[in-house]
């Protein structure tokens, strides 16, 4: 078997981040074409890979420019200043401090936090508090509402003026199908099961917390996942965090991307597994560390491992990155380790028929040793699952801490996942069209937003579309700007991020109409004039095979 | 001094000269010593590792000899867990248990609130409003005014300035401790900690001290041991925080910890309390806010305290409230919150609503009271079977006064007296722990959960069974 990663040295290149030749573009790291007709790293990937891909894997990073990279650092080198300069005053009680304090009684406690800590909260996050936890008051669907509220003394306090800003075009949400309703078959099965059941259910899985609607929930899911069984719990966190210390401890070795999120990080730490982290998406970094691991063993007693489990992600929200699943079960059959695969983002949002990253490369589900994902985001609902193997589930339904300490999941919510699933599915009688019109938004509005030249990270199929803004003043102010544009956006910057690629993250819904999405993407190109986004320094040779029709695609081409 | 530094000198002139006469044979075999003495004095005499030159055919062969465990064992098809009970319909006070219909004694929903109408209105109006998810976490738009006004209101039942909400009752406490106490911090904690204490405790990488369960003296014992050692390093004193982590009443022992002294100590010797709270909270005091009103102490004594919403106010999710000093540093450091899709505001609306009962009905909790304590008078004296627990918590343990030997024969004994009592309509249920992975795994029991929906006859039908169940099982 060709081993996956050659393209790289094939195409005469130097492995760039990404696991992927760069030779077309210096400034490129994942072998993303964009049009060009010349450069043929796309081609190199599927001949070295030995067809590992079914269709075009096009992802890309462009590199920071330097003058924004520099500039950033400066930006940050500011504020920082200024906040030695603030905190200064505010010891001098120059300026009154605003911070909530230590009762009097305990002021000879160790202090709770160390000073330093909240430097960065008081001093930048403070700047731009208003960029978060915006309060909204109506379903979070494609449009919604917002509370609006407003600040007196720099965000340290926020006041609600009583008044609701309608109709905000939201971007933010994680509602990929658009099943964030508050009516139609979800709802009203959802308020059937309520009225009938109840909100809570009061006990564990284990003791007296079993409802049949859970029973059918789990069935249903592992029909749709197409795995033997599946299990689900209350919480899409606690599902890594509490499970994968049930698979994995002492003696066994975790590798993990580098871009996992928090929970998965949790649930590694807590398993009492050795764990080795891989860079993003690097499946060379991968099979090295595979390598190493089984040829050298554990470090110190030297006995093989007990068993190697690889965590990865379906899409990385962050970077809306798609995991190069065929490449890394290509690498999981060699070296016969198993994978742990978090659909939090992908399932339902991606493949043709909404079955998640392994329907998207036309992959086995049986692959996959562990199929995890969240019903909070492409189903509207809250909690998430596990599907794998009989023995599997017979073992988690065993020792899964959720199922044994925490409180099973509510019915209605239950219900709206059953509802929703069957939807997909197309067994209520409507179609995959949800599923299509997602596909069909993402790449038209990332296809737009890169020839308007803004950086856009990750895979042109990804619904997470990550638009860089690099400096830490432009975070408060894109969020701000596109508020006053009536459109909710999701701006990220440190620690979420690195700490030089703050960037704004849109959410595309199948919710969104061809109308939203043009205002949004009107107002973006207006506000990434005015804030001077547009960084990109390849320009877009336009494409031909658009989904939408030419008119529009003209207007704002000028 | 001054003849010595000549003397020295001296001798140094005498050197060369003898080197300017030594014949070059000598020099050069000089030359080469100095060379060796250098050279050993350089190389490594000893290797710090074997080499392990693997040839990469070895390297092929070692990964294809290599051969790891499976993923999972196999679980015994007759393990107890393996087969959950099933509830058909809606697990309230009369509840259907594979395909029997039974009274509930097993759901912690002390005060009735999962069946109550008023409280399923509420959900269904919001239900109406938002739909069911959020679609993402507090930070993103998942911030709903629902969990504004149950945040707000939460923090006034208790009298705390603040509270933040949790989407599920076993991450809130399992959150809130690792962002608090970090690595190299000390932790005091009460050994009969239930499991999210447990694994907050872990995540947060903290120095765990347990103590004997509600023995203040250990405690101390404890207490003053750190003192010492503190006096010895004040410098890593002074940055070492220090908490104690307990629960007001105790998921595993059904009895409470012994608060004022805790406060005592906690200004004796300046540890933070935190309190867990999921079964006190809703059930202990006289307006149901839990221990600190159950003994009358100062909430704003105890530096946080967690509970879930998931016992008493029928709903899911947890909380958190004590001073916005303390809780606002959850909303960028736990876990739990930030990361987590919030709370779907029908359960939101559901606990408001939920609150607004308990406020309106404060005489709910003596009815809880007097019922619990109906019950565990009633239980006394079962041949076999003893009652742990205090007689006004609400759940209570039956535990074998004598093991039988193995923990797993014990367990087999018990199921034996919960399937009788589930055959004759009292459903009933095992107290379930993940065996190897509780610190200090408390002894099998039978777990009698009281609520204010079961009348005093069904009370007594249930003691009287358990009692008929123990005699013809145990004896």
């Amino acid at each position: 078997m060709e081993r996956p990663g050659r393209a790289a040295a094939a195409a005469g290149a130097q492995p760039r981040a990404n696991g992927c030749s760069g030779a077309a573009h210096g400034a490129l790291r994942n072998g993303y074409v964009r049009g060009l007709p010349a450069h043929d790293t796309q081609v190199n990937h599927i001949v070295h890979n030995g067809g590992l891909y079914k269709r075009p894997f096009n992802e890309a990073f462009e590199e920071t420019p330097m003058l924004v990279a520099v500039l950033t650092y400066v930006g940050y080198g500011v504020l920082t200043l200024f906040g030695y300069l603030r905190d200064f005053m505010r010891q001098w009680k120059i300026e009154k401090c605003q911070n909530a304090t230590e009762r009097e009684e305990q002021k000879d406690f160790v202090p709770l936090y160390q000073d330093f800590e909240n430097f960065y909260t008081r001093n930048l996050y403070m700047r731009i508090r208003d960029s978060w936890n915006r309060p909204i008051c109506s379903v979070p669907g494609a449009k919604v509402d917002m509370m609006e509220r407003v600040s007196h003394d720099y965000n340290w306090t926020f006041t609600y003026t009583g008044r609701v800003i309608k109709d905000i075009i939201n971007m933010g949400s994680y509602n990929y199908l658009g099943f964030a309703q508050n009516a139609g078959t979800c709802q009203e099965a959802a308020a059937k099961v309520l009225s009938q059941y109840g909100a809570g259910v009061c006990s564990t899985r284990q003791e007296m917390g079993n409802l049949d609607k859970h029973e059918e929930l789990e069935k249903l899911v592992a029909r749709f996942l197409g795995v033997e069984s599946a299990m689900a719990y209350g919480m899409g966190f606690a599902t890594n965090s509490m499970n994968i210390p049930a698979l994995v401890g002492k003696g066994c070795l975790i590798l993990s991307d580098e871009l996992n999120h928090a929970s998965l990080v949790l649930g590694a730490r807590l398993s009492g597994a050795t764990i080795r982290i891989f860079k993003h998406n690097n499946m060379q970094s991968l099979e090295k560390l595979l390598k190493d691991a089984i040829v050298h063993g554990q470090p110190r007693t030297r006995r093989p491992w007990k068993k190697i489990l690889i965590l990865v992600e379906g899409i990385y929200s962050m970077e809306g990155s798609i995991v190069r699943l065929p490449e890394v079960i290509a690498l999981k059959k060699k070296y016969k380790s198993y994978l742990y695969l978090d659909e939090a983002h992908s399932i339902g949002a991606l493949g043709p028929s909404g079955r998640g990253v392994v329907d998207y490369f036309g992959l086995n589900p049986e692959d996959v040793d562990i199929m995890m994902g969240t019903f909070t985001k492409s189903f509207g609902a809250a909690g998430g699952y596990i599907g794998g193997k009989k023995e599997l589930i017979d073992y988690l339904r065993t020792y899964s801490h959720s199922a044994v300490y925490a409180t099973s999941m509510s019915p209605p919510v239950v219900e709206q996942i059953i509802t929703s699933v069957k939807c997909i599915m197309g067994e209520d009688g409507t179609t995959v069209a949800r599923v299509q019109q997602l596909a069909e938004n993402t790449r038209y509005f990332r296809r737009r937003l890169k020839e308007m030249g803004f950086i856009i990270y990750g895979n042109e199929d990804s619904p997470v579309v990550p638009l860089m803004l690099y400096m830490p003043a432009k975070i408060g102010a894109f969020g701000r700007e596109m508020l006053k544009r009536n459109i909710g956006v999701v701006v990220v910057g440190f620690p979420a991020t690195p700490i030089i690629e703050s960037r704004a993250r849109f959410c595309l819904s199948a919710a969104h109409t061809k109308e939203m999405l043009d205002r949004a993407l009107k107002e973006i190109d207006e506000v990434g004039d005015l804030l001077q986004l547009k960084y990109s320094r390849h320009r877009l040779v336009p494409i031909l095979d658009r989904p939408f029709d030419e008119t529009t695609y003209e207007e704002t081409e000028d | 001094m001054a003849a010595a530094g000549m003397g020295q000198q001296w001798v140094l002139v005498e050197m060369v000269q003898a080197f300017y006469e030594a014949p070059a044979y000598h020099l050069i075999l000089e030359g080469i010593l100095i060379l060796w003495i250098i050279r050993l004095l350089f190389s490594k005499t000893y290797k710090l590792q074997e080499r392990s030159d693997l040839t990469p055919k070895e390297k092929e062969e070692l990964i294809e000899e290599w051969q790891p465990e499976p993923l999972v064992p196999p679980v015994p098809k007759d393990h107890p867990a393996l087969n959950y009970n099933i509830v058909s319909g809606p697990p309230t006070h009369i509840i259907t248990v594979n395909g029997k219909e039974c009274i509930n004694f097993a759901s912690f929903n002390f005060l009735g609130l999962l069946d109550n109408e008023k409280v399923k209105t509420a959900a269904q109006a919001s239900l109406k409003k938002y739909g069911v998810g959020t679609c993402g976490p507090r930070g993103f738009y998942g911030t709903f005014d629902v969990h504004l006004e149950l945040e707000e209101r939460l923090a006034k039942f208790m009298r705390t300035e603040e509270a933040i909400l949790y989407s599920y009752g076993f991450a809130t406490i399992a959150s809130a401790i690792p962002a608090y106490s970090k690595r190299g911090d000390i932790v005091f904690v009460d050994e009969a900690a239930c499991f999210a204490i447990q694994k907050g405790l872990q995540a947060s990488r903290s120095n765990i001290k347990l103590f004997k369960h509600n023995d203040m003296a250990d405690l101390e014992r404890l207490l003053k041991e750190q003192e010492t050692e503190d006096q010895k390093n004040p410098r890593k004193a002074r940055v070492t925080r220090r908490f104690i982590v307990v629960e007001g009443l105790y998921m595993n022992t059904g009895d409470i910890c012994p608060l004022p002294e805790l406060i005592k100590l906690k200004y004796k010797y300046k540890v933070r309390i935190f309190l867990e709270e999921s079964l006190s909270f809703g059930v202990l005091g006289e307006h149901g806010r839990g221990i600190t009103e159950h003994f009358g102490i100062n909430i704003d004594d105890i530096d946080l305290i967690s509970a879930n919403m998931e016992n008493s106010l029928a709903s899911i999710g947890g909380f958190c409230c004590g001073r916005s000093f303390i809780i606002d540093h959850q909303r960028l450091s736990g876990q739990g919150y930030c990361f987590s899709a919030s709370l779907p505001p029908l359960l939101a609306a559901a606990a408001i609503e939920a609150l607004n009962i308990m406020e309106d009905n404060p005489d709910i909790f003596q009815t809880l009271r007097a019922k619990c304590e109906r019950i565990h008078k009633a239980l006394q004296g079962i041949s076999g079977l003893k009652v742990v627990g205090e007689s006004f918590s609400p759940a209570l343990h039956l535990q074998l006064e004598e093991s039988c030997g193995s923990r797993e024969n014990d367990v087999k004994l018990l199921k034996r007296v919960v399937d009788y009592c589930m055959n004759s309509g009292i459903a009933l249920t095992q107290a379930c722990y993940l065996e190897k992975e509780e610190k200090c795994l408390p002894p099998p029991s039978i777990r009698v959960v009281i609520t204010v929906e079961q009348t005093e006859q069904e009370l007594d039908k249930a003691a009287s069974l358990i009692k008929e169940a123990a005699q013809s099982v145990l004896n």
